[in-house]
């Protein structure tokens, strides 16, 4: 298949080999599972369960909370210990309403939803009715509810389903993992999603660092003729749902379009397996494979993690700390967050934790910039770092909106490239956050402008009203006064 | 729970580079030439180049105590030795000491730190000293001398280079005058190119650099070695040497086709004066060239036509110092000009109109 160049890119460590080897572990049940109503981008769940409840493995324990979110299950049996604020894995660690969750260790399972018998004749609505009640959001780390994503087939004219298994961040194998060891379920899910979204073709890319999974993938996508597998070039950030796209279709997304603008809807490789799943056998998402790695632990793996496990719980399982960390890591190194503490649950989007030492960080301190224009050259959003960061500096957000500062998508390609080490997108999302701000700041007092304007445009006309009545009701009296006069005049 | 600090954002990797790096790895790619012509110019170029660069670090130090800044860090980015390195190269090799300290001065204390130090300078310190030195002191800026290898017959001793450099006692009949200059002289008294060119070194020797000229310039093939080297390094990129050389070459073979009794042919320009050294050591300054790739190539082609048109028409035998600063004026144009498309949008920055995804 021919492919197309995207712009930029760097080519980071890897360091994948840590645990590309490694099978997939499933995670011993831990004594408390702590499911946060808040795992996706959206409204959080509205709790369908009371403290002291008992609950069955994948028993909804909350429900969607509007038209984008997501509901949550019980990943195992047990009781509902208390619902309560905990952190958040967030790296404000703000507490979020959360679920706690004691296993009783008998792990049965509630009553499911039927499968679906032959999702390829059930219509688009029943598909994603089951998506959508499964709890089922993006994997790849946005977590959006991919029901919605799986809607756009009734609003724009679709092409390709194309399956991210790019996994382009350095250490992080899970996708690699579970396309090696569960492609089957993966082009089931697929070819379930390409039904629904009503798009006669499905491109599966995958990074060429991963032979294994691209044979794997191969050999389970070669009895259907409308599934291709397609090895991509090793160059970060190939993953990113837009240069993916570019690089299999070369149409370039329009700046504010979706990808399914132009004909694609990018769904993420795990995340088509939970769909296999759902629709198959009736089973919600209540678990995902994470990476953990990092030369901090010792014994990095890929582990089957029931959601609302804590995080202390995979790095014990991981053998603990063979060093103590720089940073503890939600996601890949470049894009990741920092997590704040141990205590924090497992969500649906978490890929990867990942436990770094300084010397893995290279962190320096930032240096004067010596204009080198590196991070101009591999900007694969065709930004200027060098201006936009010299103007944010200042806190001119105006210019940084205007030289595009909007558009980047926080790869991380120009800090991690930076000679003099300046954490140039530390300092685009920054003026991203502060950007939507003021613009939130200015739609408010437009808002405010304009019933401020009603109201005095409003008592104005009741002034004038008023007046109006008064000058009547005084004509009215001076021209009965005079029809009076006249009568009493003597003719 | 436990907290743990969190003292970083992403990314959490980064590459293994820094400014130390990069200016150590120029200067190792200048290390050939410049050891080859401080054997062939002998002991007053060493003695010169030495208070050059020592000069540049010890002003550098002063200007960084006087601006508050931190003195250990900052002198360890090597940018003040190379700053001295560059200016040393570009000067006539048995030139006095306070050459080099005046110089060390104008390329330090007035071209790079009044603007904010380290990659703030609008223009190339090295080559703001060379202009400002050519400009007061034009006899001392223009004694140029043949080749005086080391230990050969006629090379000063260190006691006759002291003499020199330290003493001004600039030995009579050891002058000569630069292949460039040879040409515009003969030239102003009607004797065309064609002829005063046979006087020229051959192309041979212009080439190896056993000729007169500046501390540093003279070994075209020496130089083109260490810019390569560069280039293998990812250090600089071809953009800027190939487009000065380009400019400088078609310019020069143009007109020579034109009129070749009185425009020198390109490959002469080519490998005479600092082409060399200017395009892929001094044009290729990060912090005074353009960022993007196609700004350096403009920026590099316009440094090529005025090193051109200066030797041509202009009073002074060399201009790569004058281009290079005409042509750093430019660069924030340049780089406002030549910004490159962003994703998803047009050259004018609206989003792509739909169904036209292949721009």
């Amino acid at each position: 298949m021919k492919l197309f160049p995207i712009r930029g890119g760097i080519h980071p460590d890897y360091r994948k080999e840590l645990t590309s080897e490694k099978a997939i572990v499933a995670l011993p049940m831990p004594v408390a599972l702590y499911i946060p109503l808040q795992q996706h981008i959206g409204a959080p769940a509205e709790v369908l369960v009371n403290e002291g409840d008992p609950v069955k493995k994948g028993q909804m324990i909350a429900r969607s909370g509007g038209t984008v979110s997501a509901p949550q299950h019980a990943p195992t049996s047990g009781r509902i210990k208390a619902i309560t604020a905990i952190a958040a894995p967030h790296p404000s660690g703000l507490a979020q309403t959360t679920i706690i969750l004691e296993p009783d260790g008998k792990d049965e399972w509630g009553e499911l939803p039927e499968p679906i018998a032959d999702p390829f004749t059930a219509d688009t609505h029943t598909i994603n009715e089951r998506v959508a009640a499964s709890g089922i959001v993006g994997m790849g780390g946005a977590a959006f509810p991919s029901a919605i994503k799986l809607n756009l087939g009734t609003q724009k004219k679709l092409e390709i389903l194309l399956l991210n298994g790019a996994e382009c961040e350095p250490y992080l194998t899970c996708d690699d993992r579970v396309m090696r060891e569960y492609a089957d379920e993966i082009i089931d899910g697929a070819r379930i999603m390409a039904h629904a979204l009503g798009v006669p073709r499905v491109v599966i890319a995958i990074e060429q660092n991963k032979p294994q999974a691209i044979d794997a993938m191969t050999r389970a996508a070669s009895t259907f003729s409308e599934v291709e597998v397609v090895g991509v070039p090793v160059q970060y950030p190939m993953g990113s749902e837009r240069h993916l796209v570019q690089a299999i279709t070369g149409r370039e997304t329009p700046a504010k379009k979706l990808t399914a603008d132009i004909g694609v809807v990018v769904h993420n490789v795990a995340t088509a397996r939970a769909v296999h799943h759902a629709v198959r056998f009736g089973r919600p998402l209540i678990s995902r494979v994470v990476t953990v790695s990092g030369n901090a632990v010792r014994e990095p793996n890929n582990i089957e993690v029931p959601i609302g496990a804590r995080v202390a719980d995979l790095i014990a399982f991981c053998g603990g700390f063979a060093v103590e960390p720089e940073s503890l890591i939600n996601g890949g190194p470049l894009m990741g967050q920092p997590l704040p503490g141990l205590d924090v649950p497992v969500i649906k989007g978490m890929s990867g934790i990942l436990a770094l030492t300084a010397a893995e960080i290279n962190q320096q301190p930032a240096s004067a910039c010596i204009r080198c224009g590196n991070c101009v050259t591999i900007c694969p959003c065709g930004l200027v770092p060098v201006e936009m960061a010299a103007f944010i500096r200042k806190d001119n957000f105006k210019v940084a909106a205007q030289l595009g500062v909007m558009d980047c998508v926080s790869c991380g390609s120009c800090s991690w490239l930076c000679p003099s080490h300046i954490p140039l997108v530390h300092y685009f999302n920054y003026a991203k956050g502060m950007i939507n701000a003021q613009d939130r700041e200015r739609r408010k007092i437009e808002q405010t402008r304009i019933l401020a304007e009603a109201h005095t445009l409003r008592v104005e006309k009741a002034a004038a009203d008023k007046a109006a009545t008064l000058a009547a009701k005084k004509a009215q009296a001076a021209a009965a006064a005079a029809a009076k006069e006249k009568d009493e005049t003597p003719a | 729970m436990t907290f743990l600090s969190i003292k970083n954002s992403a990314p959490f990797t980064h590459q293994v580079s820094s400014v130390q790096k990069i200016m150590f790895t120029v200067l190792l790619a200048l290390i050939p030439a410049t050891a080859f012509n401080l054997y062939l110019f002998g002991w007053p170029a060493i003695l010169l180049f030495t208070v050059t660069v020592g000069a540049c670090v010890v002003v550098e130090a002063g200007c960084l105590i006087l601006a508050g800044q931190p003195v250990k860090a900052t002198l360890n980015d090597y940018s003040a030795v190379l700053t001295g390195w560059l200016l040393a190269m570009s000067l006539p090799p048995w030139a006095p000491w306070w050459i080099g300290v005046l110089g060390a001065i104008f390329a330090i204390a007035l071209a790079k730190h009044p603007f904010g130090g380290i990659g703030q300078n609008v223009f190339n310190p090295a080559m703001v000293a060379r202009v400002a030195l050519l400009i007061s002191f034009p006899v001392a800026m223009t004694v140029w001398v043949m080749p005086h290898p080391l230990f050969s017959a006629h090379a000063p001793g260190l006691a006759d280079a002291i003499a020199i450099t330290f003493g001004g006692q600039m030995p009579d009949a050891v002058s000569a005058a630069s292949a460039l200059g040879h040409i515009k002289t003969e030239l102003s008294r009607g004797i065309p190119v064609s002829q005063s060119l046979a006087q020229a070194p051959d192309m041979m020797d212009m080439m190896l650099g056993y000729r007169a000229g500046s501390l540093g310039e003279t070994s075209a093939i020496l130089i083109l070695a260490g810019g390569l080297f560069l280039m293998a390094r990812r250090i600089i990129s071809w953009h800027i040497p190939l487009s000065v050389m380009g400019g400088v070459f078609l310019m020069g073979a143009i007109f020579h086709a034109v009129d070749p009794a009185r425009f020198a042919p390109g490959t002469f320009h080519l490998v005479s004066g600092a082409t060399f050294l200017g395009a892929f050591f001094i044009a290729t300054d990060y912090v005074t060239s353009p960022v993007s790739k196609k700004g350096q190539l403009i920026f590099g082609l316009g440094c090529g036509v005025l090193i051109w048109l200066i030797r041509t028409f202009a009073g002074y035998p060399e201009g790569v110092a004058f281009a290079v600063l005409l042509m750093n004026a430019l660069v924030p144009i340049i780089d406002q000009y030549t910004r490159p498309r962003a994703f998803g949008r047009t050259r004018k920055g609206e989003p792509l109109p739909l169904g036209k995804e292949n721009p």
